[in-house]
């Protein structure tokens, strides 16, 4: 089963917009929603998800599927996610290249892969269990890294193998991108010329806080001019591609959302008219 | 060193390791470890914090964190043991430990599975002879010695909140959610029997006899009518009730 493209631009749904999105019809193609959040037995919040359906479409990007544990996955998270998306019928499920959990502890956080033979054997295991479990094809993102191991392939080459041996599809991370560039000192730009641009369905937008020592993947912040160059450089690759700003700390009004997803939306226009 | 190898050496740093001797990426996922767990409990326990102060709560984070690594794949679960710790932390101020329990238990009340609520209307058909009450399953207990109940809305309302005392007797307090928003109720050691029996899968007739044996005619008859009322008033009741294949 393949992945339909789907050329929209959205924004992530955060509980302070919550109202504005119900009460008003905000321009946006698609509401990106972190997938446990709503992952609960009923209440408030699965009642909001399901009108938010009603008047958007959806995708569902989650935090803890754990694809790159080496002990597999966990059977209740993926039978929940698999009622989620029944009720839901998203545009998009996504989740992480990284690992959460091991032996019956959960970090929470998305802990980073060796990219070699032995965790993309586990990887592509895992991917396609998850895909049998919810009986459609998923997006894995590349993510933010703060280490690095020893190799066997490049991340480019590791995430293309994963799409041709599952039929997965990727959710390109562009600010993840930059950040692990400026992090691990290589050229974001030959990082993306590497990429396998024909399995990219979706791009998250996002912001970043300089650290101690590192840039860190903080979504608290604009769109930067750096992040911007990237999307420019990539999107002539791409074909009809969802984006999406991310944000998921300081969140500010709508509408300076609203203002960045129409930059976005001025690029991708732009890239299309000189292909054209 | 073999992927699960690696996943177990790390996960064990990120709990015990030692930053200052760590690289610096190391530090940032110790780093977000810690801070996406003392958010959590931040978050979920604000009325708790604000009862002990800022200082004792980080420091009843930091023994949490280290007492209770997270497991769930969801870090909803990841408050369910604080109130446990702050039981060791605090054993001679119980109502801590009974404040951070109604917090955790009404944010657990908010998300528990949907189940349609009997309505007064709906009680006059139903046939009490055979019926057998049917709780809400968002509902949950625990037994209390304190007055947290009154913290609880004391600090919710911004106003003083009263001093801890602790209570006559032991009581019950009840949570629960109606419709889409979590209560709570205290209750006394007679209505804890009663709706334990009635959780328990005897009939409402029954029940009344029960409450009938222990509190006498008049007393059993008016206390059973009462709570019934109560119950159904208050939500806690679901449409189940008198289904032939519950019935008894």
């Amino acid at each position: 089963m393949s992945i339909p493209s789907f050329g929209g631009f959205g924004l992530g749904l955060r509980k302070p917009h919550y109202a504005e999105f119900l009460e008003h019809r905000i321009a946006a193609d698609f509401l990106e929603v972190i997938s446990e959040n709503f992952m609960v037995d009923g209440g408030r919040p699965r009642q909001l998800l399901r009108d938010i359906r009603a008047r958007y479409r959806v995708a569902l990007h989650g935090v803890s599927m754990s694809v790159g544990s080496a002990e597999g996955l966990d059977c209740a998270y993926l039978a929940r996610l698999r009622g989620l998306v029944d009720e839901i019928d998203p545009l998009f499920v996504s989740d992480h290249l990284c690992w959460t959990r091991v032996g019956g502890f959960n970090s929470h956080d998305l802990l980073p892969l060796p990219y070699t033979q032995e965790a993309l054997a586990i990887v592509a295991a895992n991917v396609a269990q998850a895909q049998d479990a919810l009986g459609r094809p998923i997006l894995i993102e590349n993510p933010s890294t703060y280490v690095a191991f020893d190799a066997e392939m490049r991340e480019g080459e590791f995430l293309d193998a994963l799409c041709v041996q599952t039929g997965c599809g990727l959710l390109l991370d562009v600010n993840n991108v930059y950040v692990n560039a400026a992090n691990h000192g290589f050229d974001p730009h030959a990082w993306l010329d590497a990429i396998p641009a024909q399995h990219v369905r979706q791009i998250h937008l996002a912001g970043h806080s300089q650290g101690v020592e590192l840039l860190i993947d903080t979504h608290d912040q604009p769109v930067p001019p750096s992040v911007w160059d990237l999307y420019a450089h990539i999107l002539p690759r791409l074909g009809p591609v969802a984006t999406m700003i991310e944000r998921d700390d300081a969140i500010p009004p709508l509408h300076e959302l609203l203002a960045e997803l129409g930059a976005a939306r001025a690029i991708a226009g732009s890239v299309k008219r000189l292909a054209a | 060193m073999s992927l699960l190898a690696l996943q177990r050496q790390f996960g064990t740093w990120l709990r015990n390791g030692d930053a200052d001797a760590a690289p610096s990426g190391m530090r940032v996922y110790q780093n977000n470890y810690r801070a996406s767990l003392s958010a959590c409990l931040e978050d979920s326990f604000a009325r708790t914090r604000a009862w002990i102060g800022e200082g004792a709560f980080e420091e009843a984070i930091i023994r949490h964190i280290h007492r209770v690594p997270p497991s769930s794949w969801t870090l909803d679960a990841y408050p369910r043991d604080f109130p446990d710790t702050l039981d060791l932390l605090y054993p001679d101020d119980p109502e801590v430990a009974e404040l951070a329990w109604l917090e955790l238990a009404l944010a657990e009340a908010f998300v528990a599975p949907d189940a349609q609520r009997l309505t007064q209307a709906d009680a006059l058909n139903v046939d009490w002879d055979k019926a057998v009450l049917r709780f809400s399953p968002t509902l949950d207990f625990r037994r209390v010695v304190t007055n947290a109940d009154a913290i609880w809305s004391a600090l919710t309302s911004k106003t003083l909140p009263p001093p801890a005392v602790r209570l006559d007797s032991p009581h019950v307090l009840l949570v629960w959610r109606r419709d889409l928003i979590s209560q709570f109720r205290l209750i006394d050691a007679r209505e804890d029997q009663a709706l334990a029996l009635a959780r328990s899968g005897l009939s409402f007739a029954r029940l009344c006899d029960a409450i009938v044996a222990a509190e006498g005619e008049a007393e059993g008859v008016a206390l059973a009518g009462q709570w019934l009322g109560r119950w159904l008033a208050d939500g806690l009741l679901t449409n189940q009730t008198g289904h032939p294949e519950y019935g008894c």
